[in-house]
């Protein structure tokens, strides 16, 4: 979970060019940390390659703070 | 101006008129160019004239699968990204709406305007990484004006121009152009079959007085290809003679 959580937030940060001390497990893509609808597909495609995953439309959507990914990635990997 | 040193390139429909032109403009000014179409025994040829920096990739535009595997086949062979798409391929299947077939129709709209769509979805991915890229979409005046016994032609034409207004405003931010180049008429094996009556016809309504050439298209192709045109996304740029002022 750890591992999944730093590695998230390794992608959000180089991605979204945050500061690494907002990028916490409750912050917001896009109300914390200024990213767009079209950052939010970006980082969804991120996820997927990094974890060789698939993420559906309909649960990316909900993909919406750093816990969701996280959230998310450790069902879709266990 | 407009040098595309260093950027690839790919051009569908890369056998015709416009296609040939258009690859051979964009390879003049140092892109690397993988041509694209039907025929493989055309595409060698035209890839042995162009010597350096030429590739191909044959693809059925008709068959999706053929068509998503398209980009991933272009670039293992150029051995880079995708900078540039120039879709330009395209099939008429002229007739009065009424005695139109459904297959008339769809073919159409599938080969011109779906294949359009599928293609800049798979170069999209690389673009958005590398922030910047050039989907350009060849339509026609047709797409704008409309033209009798060509619902179907001029509905894929006028789709491929509302497709890139859209897209355009959707990656306009990621630093990747969306914009249509849509021809006159072109001299080309298309139009050398009409006859003199239908010639004259067409040269009457075009102020230069004169057909346009393949040459034209491209030159449009390479300034929208370049990174001088980072300002211009979502535009058709209409290159006809001045037979439609749009």
């Amino acid at each position: 979970m750890s591992d999944i959580l730093e590695r998230v937030r390794k992608i959000v940060i180089e991605h979204l060019d945050a500061d690494p001390d907002k990028v916490t497990e409750k912050a917001s893509f896009i109300d914390d940390l200024g990213a767009d609808s079209l950052d939010n597909v970006e980082l969804v495609m991120a996820f997927e390659e990094e974890f060789d995953i698939e993420i559906p439309d309909d649960a990316a959507e909900h993909i919406q703070t750093v816990g969701d990914a996280v959230k998310f990635i450790s069902e879709k990997s266990a | 101006m407009f040098n595309l040193e260093g950027k690839t390139a790919l051009v569908t429909g890369a056998t015709g008129g416009i296609g040939g032109a258009v690859a051979r403009a964009l390879h003049a000014q140092g892109a690397t160019v993988v041509l694209s179409g039907t025929r493989a025994n055309v595409l060698e040829e035209l890839k042995a004239e162009l010597g350096d920096r030429a590739h191909y990739a044959t693809c059925n535009l008709s068959d999706p699968e053929s068509v998503d595997n398209l980009v991933p086949a272009a670039e293992e062979a150029a051995g880079a990204g995708l900078d540039i798409l120039v879709a330009n391929a395209g099939i008429t299947r002229d007739g009065l709406l009424m005695r139109m077939k459904d297959e008339d129709f769809s073919d159409v709209i599938r080969i011109n305007l779906e294949s359009y769509f599928r293609l800049s979805r798979a170069v999209m991915r690389g673009m958005m990484k590398r922030r910047a890229g050039r989907i350009i979409g060849v339509t026609s005046v047709v797409g704008v004006t409309g033209n009798p016994g060509q619902t179907n032609y001029s509905a894929s034409k006028a789709g491929m121009i509302g497709f890139s207004k859209s897209l355009a405003q959707e990656v306009a931010s990621r630093g990747i152009t969306v914009n249509c180049i849509a021809p006159g008429f072109i001299a080309s094996p298309m139009t050398d079959v009409l006859n003199d009556q239908q010639k004259d016809a067409i040269m009457g309504s075009i102020p230069a007085g004169r057909l346009g050439t393949g040459d034209e298209i491209a030159a449009a192709a390479c300034y929208l290809a370049s990174d001088e045109a980072a300002y211009v996304t979502g535009q058709t740029l209409h290159v006809n003679g001045g037979m439609a002022m749009i």
